[in-house]
């Protein structure tokens, strides 16, 4: 389901696990994916659009998928979070990525999701944008956030050190 | 400068967590119940003033870096929102008053200090 292929593994920064309707964990890869990102020196702007990239992309998993990953890239250049899952799919993407188009059930409803504003706004923080999807099957997303020209990975900086 | 504190001392709130954090700045604040419009749209050192009790509103708080969450309308958290805002180190405050009053008195507070 794949359309573009993902950064090189070298650039591979974590790979996390979701469930499908356990919102007991639900926040817990993005910050996993934010306290990585910090640690490694990552601008506070692109870490604010990840942090909401990665919170929205893990609830959708959560609350629409019987379970998927949420991989994690931090390239010379970019942020890049990949998504993957075996959900119910989306039928009209075009309708999903509108403000205000929801499919979710009372239970997500009443915990505050449902507002049919997390793809829009995925879509909105991110430099590059990319969702398939397949009815019955699944759904695979990729969105990236570059970094500002200055930055360098603090490993990089250990090592010229 | 606004602190938590000045907010729960002046507005007669009350702290059910992370009293220890009270003396956090507060820059400015975000009304909301949609989680994902709270995500998109509120700051660092927003205090989040919301009638949503469910454990999510702690992650959503966390991952912004809110000063605090203020729940409103007599509505009380669970204890699994308690828990993990101890966790956290979210503050979380409840309060009976309306959203409309909390909001309209902490916007004068924040802007009489300019
Ligand atoms: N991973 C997914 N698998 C299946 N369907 C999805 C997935 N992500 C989103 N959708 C569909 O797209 C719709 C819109 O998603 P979006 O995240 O924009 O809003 P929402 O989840 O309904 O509400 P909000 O994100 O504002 O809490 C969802 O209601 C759902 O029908
Ligand atoms: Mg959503």
């Amino acid at each position: 389901m794949k359309k573009s292929p993902a950064p090189s593994e070298v650039y591979l920064e974590g790979v996390f696990q979701l469930r499908g309707r356990d919102f007991v964990d639900a926040g817990l890869v993005s910050s996993r994916i934010k306290n990585s990102l910090k640690n490694k020196g990552v601008p506070e702007d692109t870490i604010r659009k990840i942090a909401v990239i990665a919170f929205e992309t893990e609830i959708n998993i959560i609350s629409y998928a019987k379970e998927g990953t949420i991989s994690f890239y931090l390239l010379p250049d970019r942020v890049v979070i990949e998504a993957e899952d075996s959900g119910e799919g989306i039928e009209n993407i075009e309708m999903a990525l509108q403000e205000g188009f929801s499919t979710a059930d009372d239970s997500i409803r009443e915990m505050g999701f449902g507002a049919g504003m997390g793809l829009p706004n995925i879509r909105k923080f991110s430099d590059d944008f990319e969702i398939v999807s397949e009815p019955g099957r699944g759904t695979y997303l990729k969105s990236s956030v570059m970094l500002n020209g200055n930055y360098r990975a603090k490993d990089d900086q250990d090592d010229n050190a | 400068m606004t602190t938590l504190e000045t907010i729960v001392e002046t507005l007669g709130l009350k702290c059910k967590c992370c009293w220890e954090k009270l003396k956090t700045e507060v820059k400015g604040g975000y009304a909301g119940d949609l989680l994902s419009d709270v995500m998109a749209n509120s700051k660092e050192h927003d205090v989040w003033v919301t009638r949503q009790v469910h454990q999510n509103i702690v992650a959503v708080a966390s991952l912004k870096e809110h000063a605090g969450i203020i729940i409103v309308q007599g509505a009380q958290p669970d204890s699994d929102t308690l828990a993990k805002a101890q966790k956290e180190g979210i503050p979380v405050i409840v309060t009976e008053l309306s959203e409309f009053e909390v909001v309209g008195r902490i916007y004068k507070l924040l802007h009489e200090q300019d």
